[in-house]
């Protein structure tokens, strides 16, 4: 149980650290500096929750301090879904990207503020309030876009299409799944999953878009079991580029 | 400086000649201001204290949002997770003041769309110093805090001002900057107390940064074209000479005592207590004001693919019937 644990919380905090890194991308070029602000502030958010969960591996899992997990790990050792990795693109994709993930993440963290493991409890309580805003935000967005202009309408249902498959990765199963499920700490991702399509599916459909099939055999699945895409290994190159001058000195 | 003072010599002979204003209505705003008073956005005012103060705030704007640009390239970068976080806020900020500036200046009739227009053709200027390249870490740790040092004496400077809306800007801005001195304060101190990489990583960044910093006040008082008229209307309010000689007042002597050179060998404190320094290019600082930095055609480029990238998503959020309305100040 405690290591189907440690791998739920790698997951999501690999998640949190690599969509941080993607949103912080933005600064300094959002279509207005309120989406500069934005994105700026979610990213703070995400990399701080990856934080807080590599703090909590490194003091109650004993696993390295937080800087040596999200900075110095193999690629192949990251848990995060392959939907975190893709470029940012152009803000369509961005904020499909967005919409996506933030519910998914938000109905992860609802799943476990009852969870037996109480630091994890604990931060599910804190974080779900802050996901709050990044879901109204993307669904503000969504919506204003979806029924905005032609062009903003083809191009926002063009991106969930596109990053519909890649979403879907985000509810891969690992053999954690059914530990946890067993024992009461996380009911799973087959039901996140469920309760996700559900929420999106809606919001989808209200803002006059079409939700794809979703299609569990197009899903990308690999992330979780350490298989990622040709972007994660450059992200994390750039992401230790300072670090790896001397990883022994203070920075 | 940020939100430069600097007048061309044509700026100088228009500030000088206020025939065209009513004299009874001149000699009330003057009166206003001699006493302390601030001017709010509906009050009158001259034409060219009205020109001179939009020039100025935009130019202070648009030096943030360009500002904003050579540190986020680091963001990603950073080493560690306090520097990360504490960089993505710092640039954050610098946005955020962007936008206070933007909404300040829009008070006096020109809107941010305007002024960004202006910011991509030219005709309007951020500050100098964004046009230099920060090369490597330790070039974020002398922009957090040699950089910001020099613009919190400009802005401290400037929130004394008669603008109301500029001023109430510069205080929360003032305000947020002394935070981030203090986390490129902390990050210059570790490199400077670190490794021998470390040091010379931080000493080469000081080398390339130290005439940048000195064109940052603008050109001597003995270059500059002066006008009473700016410093009576309290919109300039201390020559660029003062403002660098209290820079290097304040900052010197902390870059000195953590055993860090500066690379100038007539830099000295003199008997009157002001600074003296080798001559740092002025023709440099004007051939890069005009274009020709190294990093201008860069900067104004990601701007410009900003700008266009991101049309269709504010042409998608105008509403058909929505009028323009002035920032509230």
């Amino acid at each position: 149980m405690q290591n189907a644990l440690k791998e739920l919380i790698l997951q999501m905090a690999d998640d949190a650290l690599v969509l941080g890194h993607r949103n912080s991308e933005w600064t300094g070029i959002g279509p207005m500096l309120e989406e500069d602000l934005a994105f700026s502030s979610m990213a703070q958010d995400k990399i701080g929750h990856a934080l807080a969960l590599y703090t909590i591996l490194h003091e109650h899992m004993g696993e390295p301090d937080p800087d040596k997990l999200g900075f110095m790990r193999k690629e192949e050792e990251y848990r995060c879904c392959q939907f975190v990795e893709l470029p940012i693109g152009e803000y369509d994709f961005t904020l499909a990207r967005h919409f996506l993930y933030d519910h998914a993440e938000l109905i992860r963290y609802e799943m476990l503020v009852n969870c037996p493991f109480e630091p994890l409890a604990q931060m599910a309580r804190k974080v779900r309030g802050e996901l709050k805003y990044h879901v109204l935000h993307a669904d503000t967005f969504l919506r204003e876009l979806a029924r905005g202009t032609e062009e903003s309408k083809a191009r926002m249902q063009a991106a969930i299409r596109y990053a519909w498959p890649y979403a879907l990765g985000m509810f891969e199963i690992t053999d954690a799944d059914a530990q946890l499920a067993a024992a009461g700490a996380y009911a799973g991702e087959k039901e996140r999953r469920s309760r996700w399509l559900s929420t999106v599916s809606s919001i989808i459909n209200d803002a006059g878009l079409q939700v794809p099939e979703p299609d569990e055999a197009k899903a990308i699945y690999g992330g979780r079991k350490g298989y990622h895409s040709e972007y994660l290994k450059p992200l994390l190159d750039e992401m230790t580029e300072v670090v790896r001058l001397d990883p022994t000195a203070e920075w | 400086m940020y939100g430069s003072t600097n007048l061309t010599e044509q700026d100088a002979k228009r500030m000088s000649d206020t025939s065209a204003e009513d004299p009874q209505k001149l000699a009330e705003f003057e009166d206003r201001i001699a006493r302390g008073e601030k001017i709010e956005p509906d009050d009158w005012m001259p034409a060219e204290y009205r020109r001179q103060l939009i020039r100025m705030i935009e130019q202070h704007a648009h030096s943030e949002i360009v500002g904003a640009l050579p540190e986020g390239t680091w963001i990603t970068r950073a080493p560690n997770f306090r520097r990360k976080l504490a960089l993505i806020a710092k640039v954050q900020d610098e946005i955020g003041h962007g936008q206070l500036l933007y909404s300040a200046a829009e008070t006096l009739g020109k809107t941010r769309e305007q002024m960004l227009d202006d910011l991509l053709n030219g005709r309007s200027k951020y500050s100098n110093i964004f046009n230099y390249p920060a090369k490597t870490w330790a070039d974020i740790a002398v922009i957090g805090f040699l950089v910001d040092g020099a613009a919190i004496v400009n802005q401290v400077i400037n929130s004394k001002g008669s603008y109301g809306p500029y001023c109430r800007a510069l205080e929360r801005i003032c305000y947020e900057e002394s935070f981030h001195l203090k986390q490129g304060h902390d990050n210059f101190v570790y490199l400077a107390t670190g490794t021998k990489q470390q040091r010379e990583m931080l000493q080469d960044a000081i080398n390339r940064w130290y005439r940048p910093l000195l064109h940052f006040f603008g050109p001597p008082d003995h270059l500059s074209a002066h006008s009473e008229k700016l410093m009576k209307w309290k919109v300039k309010l201390a020559s660029n000479d003062d403002m660098r000689n209290q820079f290097l007042d304040q900052y010197v002597p902390k870059i000195l005592e953590l055993g860090l050179t500066l690379p100038d060998p007539n830099l000295r404190k003199n008997a009157d207590g002001r600074w003296e320094f080798s001559d740092p290019d002025w023709e440099e600082f004007k051939r890069v004001i005009n274009g020709d930095g190294p990093c201008n055609k860069e900067r104004l480029a990601v701007r410009r693919y900003a700008e266009l990238a991101g049309r269709w998503v504010r042409e998608a959020l105008m509403k058909p019937n929505d009028t323009y309305k002035v920032p509230l100040a």
